[in-house]
């Protein structure tokens, strides 16, 4: 008895821990090398590495021609970046009128900053709702001109980057809005309102997106009376706005019903009623929750707008196919869609990289 | 109470009975929940309500401020009568405090934030003067330096303090407390019990649902007994406690006295 009494007097003094399970080896042992079957999965692994990435980089860089005056002169083993640098601007900016096209150009930045700036949690407030509205405006009155001196540009060669920019970003931002009514309007005491929210988004969804373009674009003219045409981007757009919001809305649901019952009753005990409820005390919590299939949603979206090419519209991905087309640069599909997809990679893995510090911006101090 | 409480604007006189149920009926489906409860609290009076679980004794709390729906019967609340109209609703939630048993802090704000937040979206206060309001409560509640903490990493005894200082932050005339010791650990009950004690002695009128009879004995002006559905004895704690009348009383009491 008293061998313990003293033991338990004393208390252990902290010990670090075992150096083989610490440090690099101790990495490998454990993630790469712990049972036969990963060992064997790992060697095949670098199996397949050392088998592609050397043929890749020599095709990509060591063999590749930087500098060519036209397409027969660019062939050779690797790739044809030339043929890049040749079309870039009608990649990015497609049929808009080549000497006007720094107004894309500016209108893009526009978007990109908007996007920044959005991003800061400290900037999150009234400011940005003004900023949004000036920001598009701009983006309007750059692409479309006929004032302050600018020549009109019809939609028709609006193309490239600022297309699919338009698409994606004016889409999120009319989208979400009317996503989160949808999903409030699915959970609403109203019968009416429900039933009207639950049909939308069960018939929206049932649809694929492109079926949705081909009736803006097709379908929609023949109800129109004569003489009245709505511009074909924007009923694109709108068929755009709409099936997203279908998408976003079930997924703003979800985090809806992830709310414990008491968060409710409190904020109804305080008086906040049911709009301030929602705002303060509802919503902020159901959309933290719901960060990661939010934005896989995005992304999804974002390059769905790829889908606009079938009825015609010229977006990134259009003008990439339309620069294969030249005669005299024929062949080099490879590198026009490494290009394209490259630029879609920036924006889809930005979103990614960024949800991810939300959610732990908003999981600080939540753990219980 | 302190200068705080001056910055209030002033109100109608008070009534001298602060909560009426009259015949107060509710069914869940076809469950018959509450059964002609008849209920009247008067200005600074202290009800303790207890009884077994599942005896409608939360359910009847919750009415007061219509977190439940009756169907049956009339409540009338600081003057104000409970109906379907939502402005009586949200006057009466502007007057009646609540406090949960388990909290229901809002996670995503700071402690300061869940204080101020009511006074500055329902009574319309400048955020500088909800945030002093706030931190005088704070200092009440004996928790001034957890202001700007989330309430996840506080602990329960000062979580349920914190839930009584934001209820206190709207000045309400009335405060229930729906069982608010039951989900803590037995060394963090006296704290909350402490905070109630003084909330009590100050005058506020008060109806609580708790089985802890120190408190009961303590600054209970009225003891009331519910049992499946009904109120089946209301008396003084002494008298309650002394001799209780009904034979569900005595059995209930030996029940939870017997540890």
């Amino acid at each position: 008895m008293a061998d313990i009494d003293i033991a338990q007097q004393i208390p252990l003094a902290a010990q670090r821990p075992p150096v083989i399970s610490t440090g690099v080896l101790g990495w490998l042992r454990a993630n790469l090398f712990n049972s036969v079957f990963n060992t064997i999965l790992t060697a095949l692994a670098v199996y397949l590495l050392v088998v592609t990435i050397p043929p890749l980089i020599r095709w990509a860089f060591i063999d590749a021609i930087w500098d060519a005056p036209n397409g027969q002169a660019c062939r050779g083993a690797g790739a044809c970046w030339a043929f890049i640098g040749e079309k870039f601007r009608f990649i990015l900016f497609g049929r808009f009128p080549f000497t006007q096209q720094w107004r894309p150009l500016v209108a893009v930045v526009i978007f990109i900053l908007l996007i920044l700036v959005s991003c800061d949690r400290r900037l999150w407030g009234r400011g940005l709702t003004l900023l949004w509205p000036a920001g598009l405006v701009l983006v309007g009155i750059l692409m479309w001109g006929g004032v302050f001196g600018l020549p009109y540009v019809g939609t028709e060669f609006w193309s490239g980057l600022p297309l699919t920019l338009i698409l994606a970003v004016i889409g999120m931002v009319f989208a979400f809005p009317l996503a989160i009514l949808l999903a409030l309007g699915r959970r609403s005491q109203l019968p009416a309102v429900r039933v009207v929210c639950v049909g939308y988004i069960e018939l929206v969804r049932g649809v694929p997106l492109i079926t949705v373009l081909f009736m803006a674009s097709v379908m929609l003219p023949l109800f129109l009376p004569p003489g009245i045409t709505i511009d074909k981007l924007l009923r694109a757009q709108t068929a755009f706005i709409l099936f997203a919001a279908a998408y976003l809305a079930e997924v703003i649901r979800g985090g809806l019903q992830a709310i414990p019952k008491g968060q409710i009753e409190a904020a109804d005990a305080l008086g906040l009623g049911y709009w301030r409820r929602t705002r303060l005390i509802v919503l902020p919590q159901a959309l933290a929750m719901v960060i990661p299939p939010l934005v896989n949603n995005f992304i999804s979206a974002f390059k769905n707008t790829a889908l606009v090419l079938i009825i015609g519209l010229f977006d990134l991905l259009n003008t990439a196919n339309t620069s294969l087309t030249d005669a005299s640069w024929q062949g080099f599909a490879a590198e026009a869609y490494i290009f394209t997809a490259a630029i879609y990679f920036c924006f889809c893995f930005f979103m990614s990289r960024y949800s991810q510090m939300l959610e732990r911006t908003f999981s600080q101090g939540r753990r219980r | 109470m302190s200068n705080a409480a001056e910055a209030m604007p002033a109100r109608a006189p008070s009534p001298a009975s602060m909560i009426e149920m009259q015949a107060v009926h509710k069914w869940y489906g076809e469950f018959h929940v509450l059964k002609d409860i008849n209920l009247v609290v008067g200005l600074g009076e202290k009800v303790v309500v207890c009884g077994p679980s599942g005896s409608g004794k939360s359910t009847m709390i919750r009415c007061i401020n219509r977190l439940e729906e009756h169907q049956q019967g009339r409540i009338i609340v600081a003057g104000i009568e409970l109906t379907s109209d939502l402005k009586h609703i949200e006057a009466i939630r502007r007057e009646v405090g609540m406090v949960f048993q388990q909290f229901n802090l809002f996670p995503h704000l700071t402690v300061l934030e869940n204080l101020t937040l009511a006074p500055i979206w329902v009574r319309k206060l400048p955020k500088k003067e909800a945030e002093e309001t706030a931190r005088y409560y704070l200092e009440r509640v004996r928790i001034p330096e957890q202001a700007d903490k989330y309430p996840g990493q506080l602990s329960g005894g000062q979580q349920q303090r914190v839930a009584i200082a934001r209820s206190l932050c709207m000045k309400p005339e009335i405060m229930l407390f729906d069982e608010p010791t039951s989900a803590l650990d037995p060394e963090m009950i006296k704290e909350v019990l402490d905070v109630m004690i003084e909330l009590a002695q100050e005058g506020m009128t008060m109806v609580c649902v708790t089985h802890e009879m120190g408190f009961a004995r303590t600054v209970g002006d009225m003891m009331v007994f519910m049992d499946r559905g009904e109120i089946v004895e209301r008396a003084p704690p002494e008298e309650f406690f002394a001799s209780p009348k009904s034979e569900r009383t005595r059995l209930f009491l030996s029940q939870i006295l017997a540890h």
